[in-house]
């Protein structure tokens, strides 16, 4: 953990001289607080003995350990911050150019291209059995992420309006999927719009009371209908069996041809020999035909006159009652949009599964897709998808870093601390880049040239 | 009689509005003719933004009628009738009359078709100018759209209507000379373009009533003499009733039909620019007790006298 | 009756953390206009540094007076969540003063989860409970279907929480850091103009905060006798639905706004059902805010056009 300098050390060394002393004078403070802060937290282990009373064992390498990591980085912090004074770029938000903008768009068509080919591509080079994870924990799982960011990014992003509970969306479509398809019996096909339409009804429905609030009291109020849906999925226990939630949801088939070894089954139907990397490529596919509609549908509303007002709304909502706008509708609309895509894509995660518990569905989960969509940058497509790529992918990475136990040894874990440094990168990111990834914002429409719009003029809404 | 008195487009009665204690405005009564360019004046304080708010929706009055009547000279009797009914607006003999004290803002800009401006611009900075613009013709458009379903369908003569009204915004840009900057950023702009911009946008609605808070404030003398230009033509051109508050006397004694003075929240004067120049009330109160200021203050106004 | 009064009882108490915690909430957000979202983990955090002062305190160096270890660890803990909240708002939020305004919020949102994560890989997952103290009860009815009791450990809450709220109060309202305080809420920029130091006075409010985060933080370890790493979402919602409808920004609202969620939640509990009594108090944050956003002692916001 790094402290801030109060008093900027850079500012003196004009000259670009670094004054050592005020550097390590600096560090030592900084290491100086950590040793307070580790104490008793690091200082001392907790454990049960054998009469199950807790007792207290010391372990005095672990703060020092922090300190002298906080005096190394904090140092190498100023060191790095004072050294390239005459070298850096100047930081002045620079708006790319037009090339620079064709770039991007081209480069979105290379990226659908990509995906198609990766799970092929995948299959080729590992294998069936070596594959799946790539397809599955990345693949799908990313690509789950940039449909619910796409579908917040409506609300939050163009909309302006902060929404906290965005998973309480994704559990209705979750749960409508698991429910209608356990006892109607009714096929994915049918569930997917139903869960989609049922979704944006909760959110009208939670949406109508709330709209008028302004700025955080919108967060709170709609994270607090996020937990109530959490709740109340628990609490109901006729409905949807509680915590232990609902299993042997049907799974997902090749528009009615199941991926199954017997003769009906997929494989053998298109002559192939069967393998379950199948099932896991046609929901790959699934997902990334679901996310690409969400991103088609966002991007042709942006150009409509509903978009403009979602904007707009972002911009300046008193301004926009005074041009005839009706901003309770055009909340709802955006509420509802973004909600659907949430219950869309909560009804392949159903699919997907085969099992859904209120445990996938916390608080965690809309802060982290409500991370993503401000870290793309707000309103940004592209940002929102690369942002998804780089918190869920980059946790999701973790796993892979099993080379570490050669060094820290056998017990350490890196998957324990995923969650850790999921917290600790929100805030980094933050700090880096508090306008996202793409923080420039693209107009909806042009005269004669297109030029994109530097994001410190584009507000971002009170509500 | 005077043109506001003959052929009024809006008609303000016993207007009152207060916020707990403070009474803001106070029993006002006034009338708004329809080729007139009003202007409301008083000191700091007198109410008058908050009548603005009255009449575009944004406050609810305590109390008092503001009546729009869109074709035609509203009868008093349908008038009454229609307040009795409890409807926000209604067809009469005598023309669609709104009752703006009872719709939502939104409806008065979309129905009434009253339009406003602010008194610290509110354009979409983030947006380009020309968005600004076609945000403004939203209800339009969003009909054109199918609302939204057949537009994202692609069926429908949305892209047609959508050329329209991108013409339509570029015919304003045009006439307030900011054609060359429609794709940058509305909050880029210097602050007289932001200004013009803002009219343009209230413009684009298409109203009948168009509301400036304070249109010259933090103009230059050559900025001054466009708006009052664009005044002139929004009221002779575009049929537009143009209802402004403004300190800059300049403006006020050289464009105005008609002036109505608040002080305190009442009205204390009601007349053509002569009768409001010549009332001592009015100097007393709005130009200040003091000789030497009302000496001042009617050397000013000679000066404007002379530059019109 | 009986099952009233021990309702009203144990409702004050929990309503008395509620309060204690709540006001790190009102502060923030008036000073600076952010939902602190990690304050709930800092509260968590204080129990534990709690918890574990008390273990050291007790086993390792063998004190054997529990009240007076007592008051070493609540001001030992004060101390320290005190400075871990002066690092989070040093680190994570002084960053961002003046930048996007949702920067912070998700700033707040993953110091929260590195909070929560960080006891978490450092402590264990595991519950950490310590054998009971204070467990002397009083019976303020007997005889009766249902002894209406009251145990020291929750007058001992309450007297707690009343002395600090005193203290405090003379604080914001009586010395110049307060002062310096509310002139920040008014307008920031025209008390820098002023020659008060923004950053020190924001610090301090978050010093502030944690401290009084830190005493419920103590108490709850003291109350429940267990601590877990997750134990600081679910009180940091209810605290801060306690500041809601007390009136964001109102001191003697949020502790209000505490007593009434705490009793709430008891009577709620007692009445009708537990299962729902974190929903109902979720659904009085909710219909507060949408029917009463100024709160019961906040000032009403008038919408400036």
């Amino acid at each position: 953990m790094q402290i801030q300098a109060s008093k900027p050390v850079a500012a003196e060394p004009v000259s670009g001289g670094f004054d050592i002393m005020a550097a390590v004078k600096d560090a030592g403070f900084a290491a100086l607080v950590t040793l307070g802060l580790s104490f008793p937290i690091l200082a001392f282990r907790t454990q049960e003995d054998i009469s199950n009373h807790l007792i207290v064992v010391p372990r005095w390498s672990w703060p020092i350990t922090a300190a002298i990591l906080v005096f190394v980085g904090r140092f190498a912090a100023i060191l790095f911050r004072s050294r390239p004074r005459a070298t850096r770029a100047p930081t002045l938000p620079k708006a790319p150019s037009a090339s620079a903008t064709f770039l991007i768009r081209y480069a979105s068509w290379f990226g659908v291209a990509a995906l198609i080919a990766f799970p092929m591509v995948m299959v080729a080079a590992l294998g069936a059995g070596g594959s799946l994870k790539w397809i599955n924990n990345y693949g799908i799982q990313i690509l789950i992420y940039v449909m619910l960011g796409w579908g917040l990014n409506i609300v939050v992003g163009l909309s302006g309006l902060l929404d906290l509970g965005y998973v309480a969306f994704y559990a209705v479509g979750a749960y409508s999927y698991a429910l209608l398809s356990t006892t109607f019996g009714l096929s994915f096909w049918i569930c997917l719009p139903l869960a989609g339409l049922l979704a944006a009804f909760w959110g009208i429905i939670l949406g109508f009371p709330v709209l008028r609030l302004r700025g955080d009291y919108l967060a709170i109020v709609t994270l607090a209908f996020g937990e109530i849906i959490r709740l109340v999925l628990i609490n109901w226990t006729d409905l949807t069996n509680g915590y232990a939630g609902i299993s042997s949801i049907p799974r997902a088939t090749f528009f009615g041809v199941p991926f199954t070894d017997d003769d009906d089954g997929f494989a053998h139907l298109f002559g192939m020999d069967y393998s379950p990397i199948q099932r896991t490529i046609f929901l790959f596919y699934l997902i990334l035909a679901l996310a690409l509609l969400t991103n088609a549908v966002t991007l042709r509303l942006r150009r409509l006159p509903v978009g403009r007002a979602w904007e707009a709304l972002r911009e300046d909502e008193i301004a926009c009652r005074s041009l005839g706008i009706n901003t309770t509708n055009t909340k709802l609309t955006a509420f509802a949009l973004g909600a659907m895509f949430g219950g869309f894509a909560g009804s392949f995660f159903a699919v997907r599964q085969g099992f859904v518990s209120p445990e996938s569905f916390t608080f965690i989960e809309s802060a982290t897709i409500l991370a993503i969509v401000v870290l793309g940058g707000m309103g940004s497509q592209i940002g929102v998808a690369l942002a998804a790529v780089l918190m869920i992918g980059g946790t999701e990475i973790l796993r892979e870093l099993d080379f570490l136990k050669a060094v820290f040894g056998r017990d350490f874990d890196p998957v324990q601390y995923r969650m850790l440094i999921f917290g600790a990168g929100m805030v980094l990111m933050m700090i880096l880049k508090p306008r996202g990834i793409i923080s420039t914002r693209t107009p909806s429409i042009f005269y004669k040239e297109q030029k994109a719009i530097s994001g410190s003029l584009v507000k971002e809404g009170h509500g | 009689m005077s043109s506001w008195q003959t052929d009024p487009l809006l008609v303000v009665e016993h207007l009152t509005m207060r916020f707990g204690g403070l009474v803001a405005v106070n029993n006002l009564s006034f009338s708004v003719g329809r080729t007139d360019i009003t202007a409301l004046i008083g000191p700091n304080g007198a109410g008058k933004t908050t009548v603005f708010n009255c009449v575009t929706g944004f406050y609810k009055p305590t109390e008092g009628r503001l009546a729009l009547a869109r074709q035609g000279i509203a009868a008093a009797p349908d008038v009454e009738h229609l307040t009795g009914t409890g409807a926000r607006h209604g067809k009469s003999n005598s023309g669609n009359i709104y009752l703006l004290e009872r719709m939502p803002g939104h409806e008065i800009a979309d129905k009434a078709r009253v339009a406003r401006t602010f008194q610290n611009i509110r354009l979409f900075t983030g947006m380009t100018v020309l968005e600004n613009l076609l945000v403004a013709q939203h209800n339009a458009l969003m009909k054109a759209s199918g609302y939204t379903v057949l537009g994202v369908l692609g069926i429908g003569g949305y892209k047609a209507k959508e050329k329209a009204a991108v013409a339509k915004a570029i015919s304003w840009l045009d006439k307030i000379g900011l054609l060359d900057r429609a794709d940058d950023p509305a909050g880029d702009l210097p602050y007289g373009d932001q200004r013009r911009l803002e009219i343009a946008r209230a413009m684009c609605t298409d109203p009948i009533l168009l509301c400036l808070d304070e249109p010259a404030a933090g103009l230059n003398p050559r900025e001054s003499l466009e708006l009052n230009a664009l005044l002139r033509s929004i009221r002779n051109d575009h049929n537009t009733a143009v209802l402004l508050i403004e300190h800059d006397m300049s403006v006020v004694m050289e464009i105005s039909d008609h002036v109505v003075v608040l002080d305190y929240g009442t009205k204390i004067a009601d007349g053509t620019p002569q009768e409001i120049r010549n009332d001592p009330r009015v100097i007393a109160a709005y130009l200040g007790v003091e000789d030497e200021e009302v000496e001042e203050v009617e050397a000013e106004i000679d000066m404007a006298e002379k530059a019109s | 009756m009986e099952v009233f009064l021990q309702q009203l009882i144990n409702g004050l108490t929990l309503g008395s953390i509620y309060g204690l915690i709540a006001i790190g909430y009102t502060m923030v957000f008036g000073i600076i206009g952010m939902v602190n979202f990690a304050h709930g983990d800092v509260f968590m955090l204080s129990a534990f540094i709690a918890l574990m002062l008390f273990v050291v305190l007790t086993q390792l160096l063998g004190m054997t007076s529990i009240p007076l270890a007592f008051v070493i660890v609540l001001i030992g803990a004060m101390v320290l969540t005190a400075l871990w909240n002066w690092a989070i708002e040093r680190v994570a939020y002084r960053p961002l003063r003046g930048s996007f305004r949702l920067a912070p919020l998700i700033s707040a949102i993953g110091m929260s989860i590195f909070l929560s994560n960080f006891v978490q890989v450092v402590q264990g997952p595991r519950n950490k409970t310590i054998p009971p103290m204070f467990d002397k009860v009083i019976h303020l009815t007997t005889g009766g279907t249902y002894d209406v009791t009251l145990s020291l450990k929750q007058i001992l809450i309450v007297l707690v929480t009343a002395v600090l709220l005193a203290g405090f109060w003379y604080l914001v309202q009586k010395t110049s850091l307060g002062r310096a305080q509310r002139a920040c809420e008014q307008d920031r920029r025209m008390a820098a103009l002023l020659g008060i130091d923004v950053d020190r006075t924001i610090s301090l409010t978050f010093v502030i905060g944690a401290a009084l985060a830190a005493v419920a933080g103590v108490l709850y370890m003291s109350y429940y006798g267990v601590v877990n790493f997750s134990d600081g979402f679910i009180p940091g919602v209810k605290a801060f639905t306690a500041a809601v409808l007390g009136g964001i920004g109102s001191l003697p609202g949020a502790v209000l706004g505490g007593l009434l969620i705490g009793l709430i939640e008891v009577f709620w509990s007692a009445y009708f059902s537990s299962d729902y009594k974190d929903v109902a108090a979720f659904s009085i944050l909710a219909l507060t805010l949408i029917f009463m956003p100024s709160g019961l002692l906040g000032r009403p916001e008038i919408e400036k056009v």
